[in-house]
C-alpha cells in the first residue's frame, strides 16, 4: 500500500484536491460542514504528501511519472525536481491554510454557495499544483486554464465589483492563454514534440529560426499577462482587490507566481538560456520587470484601500522574480525562486490579515485603521512582520531574496538592477510605514515644526483627519463577530502560520538554497 | 572559562534583550507594570553580567566566537567578541541598566502612554546594539543594524502625534536609504572579495580596480554609519528625533543608536576596507574633513538653540564627529582616542540628557531661557549637569580629556595639525554653549519668581528614580577620569583594538 | 504571379488564421458590448484551433483511421493536433461558459452589459461601498 502511494506520489499530490472538488458537492448535499471539511482534508493530505515527496526528491533526485505507462515523449509526463517539489509544498501548504481560513466566511451560508466556493478553491489548488508538476507543454496549458477558470470564479464571488473585474480578467487572461497556445503551436511545428525534456534536446538547432523567436515572444506575452508583469498587468489590481477575501491570499500570493515559475522553466530548462537568442528576450523581461518594480511601488503609494495597495505592490514584487530571471546566473535564478517562495508567504499573510480585518470590521480603507492594534494585536503583529519583510528588513524572507538577487546582479555585472532593487524597496518602505502610521498612531495635532515638508505633512494630516472617522466596531458580517479571540480561530491559525512562515523562510533560507541548488545548478 | 561557555555568554548577550522585548510585548499589557519593569531590569542586569563576564577572557586575547547558523548561502550568522566590540558592548549594557531605572522614573513621573511598547522597543534596540557589537562579519552586522533601525522607529514616534510622525518619517528616510546603500555596497564587496568577515586591518582588495570605484563603494557603505553618527550633512534626523521622550533621547544619543553609527564607521574603516586602501583612495580623507566641519558647525548651531534638548542634540552631532574624525585620521593614536571617546561621551552625554529629562519632568521646563535660577530648586541635578558639561568640554580628570588628548596625538601622528586646532576650538565652543546653562541656572539675580520659593530645606528635586541613575552615570564618568581602565578596562581595550589594526603599540 | 501563388499555397492558410486571430483581438479591444467581446474572444480561440489543425495537415494524407491501402505514417495526417484541439475546444467552451455566467450576473447587477453604462454605474457606486460578498 505504502509502496503504491510512494510510486504514485506525483499524481496523488495533484489529484487529491481535484477529488476534493468533486466530492465536496456530493457530501455537501448531506452536510455543508462535512463538505467543507472534505476539501480541507484532501488539501491537507495533498500537503502532507507533497512534503513526503520533497523529502524523497532530496534523497533520490529527480522523479519522472509516466501517465498510463506511456514512455515520454509519447505519453504525458510529470517531471519533478527539487525546484518544483519545493513549489508544490508551498502551493499545497498555502492552499491548505486558505481552505481553513475560508471557513468562517461560510458559516451559515447556503449550501450552494458553500460547496461552490470550496469546490472551485480546491480546483484552483489542483490547477496550480498541476502547472508546477507537469513536464508537458500542452498539459501545462490545460492546467493553466483550470487555474484561470477557477480564478475567474473565485474573483467573481467577491461581490459586484468582483464580477466585473473577473469578466475583464477573463478577457485578458484568455488572450494570454491563447498566446501561449499559439506559442506551443509554433514550437511544436519546429520540433514536433510536446515534452519539455525532449524539446530541450531538439530545440537547439532551430533556436535561431524565426519561428522559434516568435514562439518565445508569444510565451513572454502569455506568461507576462498571467503573472501580471508590467505593462501587461492591467487586469490585476482590480482582480486582486475584489476577489473573495477567503481566496484572495491564494490568488494574490500564489496564482501570479506559478506562471512566473513556468516562464523560468521555459527559458532555462526548455530553451537554453545561454545562447544569444534567448538573452534578447531576457533583456526585454528585465526591462519590463525593472519598470514594473518602480511603477507598481509608485502606484501602491497612491492607494488608499489596503487591498489595492497590496495588489499594486504585487506588480512590483513580481518584477523581482522577472528580474531574477533576467539576471540569469546561479544567484539570479536562486533569488527569483526564493522570492517566489518568500513573496507568496508575505502576500498571503497580508491578504489573510486584510481579510481578517474586513471580516471583523468591514473595513479596507487604510486611513480608518487607526488604533486597530488595540483590538487585533496578533493580526497587526503579522502585518508588521510581513510588511517589514516586504521592505527587506533582515532577517526576514524578503531580505534574503533581495540579497540573492543583488548578489546575482553583482556577479553578472548588472549594477543597474541593484540600483532598481534599492529604489523599489525604499518605495515599499514608504507605503508600508505609512500603513504603520495609520495603524498605530491616533489623532493628529497640528504643530509648529519648520520647513515645507512639515507644512505639507501637517496639511495632509489635517485632511486625513477630516476624512477619517474614529475607528469604531462595526459588524461587517451579518451576524457580527462575537468571539473570545480577536478573529475566529481558523483565521487566526492562517495569520499566525503565514507570519511564522515568513520568519522561518528567512532564517532557514540557506537550507532552502541547499535543496534548490542541484535543480538550478543544472541549467547555469 | 571554557570556549563553550564564552560562546554561550556571547549568544545570551544578544538573545536576552530580544527575549525580553518579546515577553514585554506579549504580556506587558496584561500584568502589573511592576512585573513588566522587572522583566526589563532583570534583562538589563543579566545582559550586563554576560557582557562583563566576557571582559577577562577578551582582555587576555582570547576571542570568544560563535557561529550560530548558516544564514545565507555560504555566509554564516556569527558573533565574535574582540576588543573594539567589547568597548561598545560594555557601554551599552552598563548604560542600559542605568537608563532602565531612569526610564521607569521618567515614564511614571510623566505619566506616559504606550509604556509597554516603549520598553519592548527599548529592549529591541539593545538587541540590535548587542548584535552590532559582536557581529563577526558584515552580513551579521547589517542584520542587527537594520533591527536597530527598525526598533528605534517606535521610540522616535512615541507620542504618535503629527510632530512625532514627521520626525519618524525623517528618521526613516535617512536611516533606511543609507541602510540600502550599505546593502548595495556590501553586495559588491561580497561579489568581489568572496568574504565578509571582519579582519583587523581590512580585507577588501579590489585588485586592479579603479580608485574612484573603491572610493564610491566606501562612501556608499559608510553613509550608513555617517547617518547614524550624525555627520553633516546627514545629521538632520537627529535633532528632529528630539521629540521623543528624554530617556529615548538619552538612548539614541548616548547608548545605542548614534554609537552604533560611529561603531559602523570604525568597523568599515579599520576592519573592512583597512587603512591602506582608504589612504590610497582618499576615502578617509573625505570623511575626515566632513567630520572636522561638523565639529565646528554643530557647536556654532548649538549656541543658537534655546531648547535644552536641541542644544544637547547638536552637541552630540559634534561629539560624534570626534569619533569619526579620530578613526579617519588613520593613525593608531587616533583610533585609540576615538574608541575611548565613545566611552567618555556615552557616560557624560547620558548624564546631561538625564538632567534635561529630570528638569522637564520635575519643573516642566524645556527652554533654557525659562531656567533662570532653577539651580535653587534642583541643585543636585544642575551640579551634575555642570560637572558633565565640563567633562564634555574636556576638562582634565574627566574622561573627555584623555580621549581628546589621544585624538590630538593621532592628528599629530597623521601630520594634520589643523585638526588639533579644530579640537581645541571645539572644546572652547562646547564650553560656550554648555556653561551658560549652568550660569543661568545658578544665577543670583533676576531669578524667576517660581524658583524663589525654593531654598535650603525646601527643595523640589527630581525623584530618586531619576536622580540616582543620573548621579551613578556621572560617578562612573568621574572614576574613569582618574582611572581610565576602571571596570571594563576601556582604555586597554581601545589600545588593543588599535594595535590589532595597525600592528604594534601606539 | 508565381511567387504570390507559391506563397499563398505554402503559407496562405497560416496568414488567414493569423488575420482571424488578430481580428478577434481587435474586436475584443474595440467592442463596447460585453457580449460582442465574448464572441470576439471565441473567434480568437477558433483561430488558434485552426492554426493547430493546419499544422497537422499533410499533402496526400488521409484521416488517421487505420485502413487498407495506407501503408505508413506518411499516408495519414498528424492526429496529435486534432487530439490537442479537442481539449482546447473543451477549454474554450468552459471559458465561454464562465464568461456567459459572469455576463448574466453583470446584467443582473448593473442592468446593462454596455461598457460605458457600467463604468458610469461603477463611479456612482464607489461612494457607497458594499460589504456584502457572497
Amino acid at each position: 500500500m505504502s509502496n503504491m502511494i510512494i510510486s504514485n506520489l506525483p499524481v496523488l499530490v495533484v489529484l487529491l484536491p481535484l477529488a476534493g472538488a468533486l466530492f465536496c458537492p456530493v457530501i455537501s448535499y448531506f452536510s455543508r460542514r462535512a463538505g467543507r471539511l472534505t476539501v480541507i482534508a484532501f488539501a491537507g493530505t495533498s500537503f502532507v504528501l507533497s512534503v513526503v515527496q520533497l523529502l524523497r526528491i532530496t534523497d533520490v533526485g529527480k522523479i519522472s511519472y509516466h501517465f498510463g505507462g506511456w514512455e515520454p515523449p509519447f505519453g504525458i509526463e510529470f517531471s519533478l525536481d527539487s525546484l518544483s517539489a519545493v513549489l508544490l509544498v508551498l502551493i499545497s501548504g498555502t492552499g491548505f491554510v486558505s481552505t481553513i481560513y475560508s471557513l468562517p466566511f461560510f458559516r451559515g451560508k447556503s449550501r450552494f454557495r458553500s460547496f461552490g466556493y470550496y469546490s472551485v478553491l480546491s480546483l484552483l489548488i489542483c490547477g496550480l499544483l498541476g502547472m508546477t508538476s507537469t513536464g508537458d507543454v500542452f498539459n501545462l496549458y490545460v492546467f493553466l486554464e483550470i487555474t484561470s477558470l477557477s480564478g475567474y470564479a473565485l474573483i467573481a464571488m467577491g461581490g459586484d465589483k468582483g464580477v466585473l473585474s473577473s469578466f475583464r480578467y477573463l478577457m485578458i487572461g484568455t488572450i494570454g492563454a491563447s498566446f501561449y497556445l499559439l506559442g506551443i503551436a509554433f514550437i511544436y511545428g519546429e520540433t514536433g514534440t510536446l515534452n519539455m525534456y525532449d524539446m530541450s534536446g531538439l530545440v537547439g538547432p532551430v533556436l535561431s529560426s524565426g519561428t522559434t523567436m516568435v514562439a518565445m515572444a508569444f510565451f513572454v506575452v502569455g506568461f507576462g499577462i498571467k503573472m501580471a508583469l508590467f505593462p501587461l498587468h492591467g487586469w490585476q489590481p482590480a482582480a486582486y482587490t475584489n476577489a473573495h477575501p477567503g481566496a484572495a491570499p491564494l490568488i494574490a500570493g500564489v496564482m501570479g507566481k506559478v506562471p512566473a515559475y513556468a516562464m523560468l522553466r521555459f527559458f532555462f530548462y526548455v530553451f537554453n538560456a545561454n545562447t544569444q537568442y534567448v538573452e534578447r528576450f531576457l533583456v526585454v523581461v528585465g526591462i519590463m520587470s525593472a519598470l514594473g518594480m518602480i511603477y507598481g511601488s509608485l502606484k501602491a503609494i497612491r492607494q488608499t484601500d489596503f487591498r489595492s495597495m497590496l495588489a499594486y505592490s504585487s506588480i512590483a514584487q513580481i518584477g523581482y522574480v522577472g528580474l531574477g530571471i533576467a539576471i540569469t546566473g546561479y544567484y539570479g535564478l536562486m533569488g527569483a525562486v526564493i522570492h517566489i517562495i518568500g513573496h507568496s508567504m508575505m502576500k498571503s499573510c497580508l491578504f489573510f490579515c486584510s481579510g481578517a480585518i474586513r471580516y471583523r470590521y468591514g473595513e479596507t480603507a487604510m486611513e480608518r485603521f487607526g488604533q486597530i492594534y488595540r483590538k487585533m494585536p496578533v493580526t497587526c503583529a503579522a502585518i508588521v512582520i510581513a510588511a517589514l519583510s516586504m521592505v527587506g528588513v533582515p532577517p526576514l524572507a524578503g531580505f534574503f531574496s533581495k540579497w540573492y538577487l543583488a548578489l546575482g546582479a553583482a556577479n553578472m555585472g548588472e549594477y543597474i538592477f541593484i540600483f532598481v532593487l534599492v529604489i523599489s524597496s525604499l518605495l515599499n518602505a514608504v507605503y508600508f510605514f505609512r500603513l504603520f502610521e495609520n495603524m498605530f498612531m491616533n489623532k493628529n495635532v497640528a504643530d509648529g515644526s519648520k520647513g515645507i515638508g512639515a507644512y505639507l505633512a501637517v496639511k495632509a494630516e489635517k485632511k486625513a483627519e477630516r476624512d477619517s472617522v474614529p475607528f469604531k466596531e462595526m459588524a461587517a458580517t451579518k451576524e457580527g463577530y462575537k468571539g473570545r479571540l480577536e478573529i475566529p480561530p481558523a483565521m487566526l491559525f492562517a495569520v499566525i502560520v503565514s507570519a511564522l512562515g515568513i520568519i522561518l523562510a528567512g532564517l532557514f533560507n540557506a537550507q532552502l538554497v541547499e535543496i534548490l541548488g542541484p535543480a538550478i545548478r543544472e541549467v547555469v | 572559562m571554557s570556549e563553550t561557555m564564552l560562546s554561550g555568554l556571547l549568544l545570551s548577550a544578544v538573545l536576552i534583550p530580544a527575549a525580553a522585548g518579546i515577553i514585554i510585548l506579549a504580556v506587558g499589557n496584561h500584568v502589573h507594570r511592576n512585573v513588566r519593569e522587572a522583566v526589563t531590569l532583570l534583562a538589563a542586569f543579566a545582559m550586563a553580567t554576560c557582557v562583563f563576564s566576557l571582559v577577562p577572557a577578551v582582555l587576555v586575547g582570547r576571542e570568544a566566537s560563535l557561529t550560530v547558523m548558516e544564514i545565507a548561502d555560504g555566509l554564516t550568522l556569527s558573533f565574535k567578541a574582540d576588543s573594539a566590540g567589547m568597548i561598545f558592548a560594555c557601554i551599552a549594557s552598563s548604560l542600559w541598566v542605568i537608563t532602565s531605572f531612569y526610564s521607569i522614573g521618567y515614564m511614571r513621573g510623566h505619566g506616559e502612554k504606550n509604556q509597554t511598547g516603549y520598553f519592548a522597543a527599548f529592549a529591541g534596540c539593545l538587541c540590535g546594539a548587542m548584535g552590532v557589537c559582536f557581529a563577526a562579519d558584515l552580513l551579521t552586522f547589517f542584520i542587527f543594524y537594520e533591527i536597530l533601525t527598525v526598533s528605534t522607529y517606535p521610540l522616535v514616534v512615541h507620542y504618535r502625534d503629527s510632530k512625532g510622525k514627521y520626525s519618524g518619517r525623517k528618521y526613516l528616510i535617512y536611516t533606511l536609504v543609507s541602510g540600502q546603500l550599505f546593502f548595495a555596497g556590501m553586495v559588491y564587496v561580497y561579489a568581489t572579495c568572496g568574504t565578509l568577515a571582519f579582519t583587523p586591518g581590512g580585507f577588501v582588495d579590489f585588485a586592479g580596480s579603479d580608485k574612484m570605484l573603491t572610493l564610491g563603494i566606501f562612501l556608499l557603505m559608510v553613509s550608513a554609519g555617517a547617518v547614524k553618527a550624525g555627520v553633516m550633512p546627514l545629521h538632520s534626523w537627529l535633532p528632529a528625533a528630539m521629540v521623543a521622550p528624554t530617556p529615548v533621547s538619552a538612548l539614541l544619543h548616548a547608548v545605542a543608536v548614534v554609537k552604533a553609527g560611529a561603531f559602523c564607521v570604525i568597523r568599515l574603516v579599520c576592519y573592512t576596507f583597512g587603512p591602506e586602501v582608504l589612504r590610497e583612495c582618499m576615502g578617509a580623507e573625505v570623511l575626515l574633513w566632513l567630520a572636522g566641519v561638523t565639529v565646528i558647525l554643530s557647536s556654532l548651531i548649538a549656541i543658537q538653540k534655546t531648547n535644552l534638548k536641541a542644544r544637547l542634540a547638536f552637541s552630540t552631532v559634534g561629539q560624534l564627529s570626534y569619533i569619526v574624525m579620530g578613526v579617519c585620521l588613520l593613525t593608531p593614536a587616533g583610533m585609540t582616542g576615538a574608541m575611548y571617546h565613545m566611552v567618555a561621551h556615552a557616560f557624560l552625554k547620558i548624564t546631561l540628557f538625564m538632567c534635561a529629562g529630570a528638569i522637564f519632568v520635575t519643573a516642566h521646563k524645556a527652554d533654557i531661557t525659562e531656567m533662570r535660577g532653577i539651580g535653587r530648586r534642583m541643585p543636585v541635578t544642575m551640579a551634575a549637569f555642570t560637572a558633565a558639561s565640563l567633562g564634555i568640554a574636556g576638562l582634565p580628570f574627566l574622561p573627555g580629556f584623555l580621549s581628546k588628548m589621544t585624538i590630538m596625538e593621532g592628528a599629530r601622528q597623521a601630520g594634520q595639525p589643523v585638526f588639533v586646532l579644530i579640537l581645541v576650538a571645539s572644546a572652547l565652543l562646547s564650553l560656550a554653549y554648555l556653561i551658560p546653562v549652568s550660569y543661568i541656572a545658578f544665577a543670583g539675580t533676576k531669578v524667576r519668581e517660581e524658583y524663589l520659593a525654593y531654598g535650603p530645606g525646601n527643595r523640589g528635586e527630581a525623584s530618586k528614580l531619576m536622580l540616582i541613575p543620573l548621579l551613578a552615570a556621572l560617578a562612573l564618568a568621574f572614576v574613569m577620569g582618574f582611572f581610565p581602565d576602571f571596570g571594563a578596562h576601556f582604555y586597554t581595550f581601545a589600545k588593543a583594538a588599535a594595535s590589532s589594526v595597525y600592528g604594534g603599540g601606539i | 504571379m508565381d511567387a504570390v501563388n507559391i506563397f499563398l499555397a505554402e503559407k496562405g492558410i497560416y496568414m488567414l488564421t493569423v488575420i482571424l486571430f488578430f481580428l478577434g483581438m481587435f474586436g475584443m479591444a474595440v467592442c463596447g458590448n460585453y457580449m460582442k467581446k465574448l464572441i470576439c474572444m471565441n473567434i480568437m480561440q477558433v483561430a488558434v484551433i485552426f492554426f493547430f489543425l493546419c499544422l497537422g495537415e499533410k499533402d496526400g494524407g488521409t484521416i488517421p483511421v487505420a485502413m487498407e491501402g495506407a501503408a505508413g505514417a506518411d499516408d495519414y495526417v498528424n492526429p496529435l493536433p486534432h487530439a490537442l484541439m479537442l481539449t482546447a475546444i473543451v477549454v474554450s467552451l468552459g471559458t465561454s461558459g464562465v464568461g456567459l455566467a459572469l455576463l448574466m450576473r453583470i446584467k443582473e447587477k448593473f442592468g446593462s452589459i454596455e461598457e460605458e453604462d457600467i463604468i458610469e454605474k461603477e463611479k456612482g457606486e464607489e461612494a457607497d461601498e458594499q460589504h456584502d460578498y457572497q
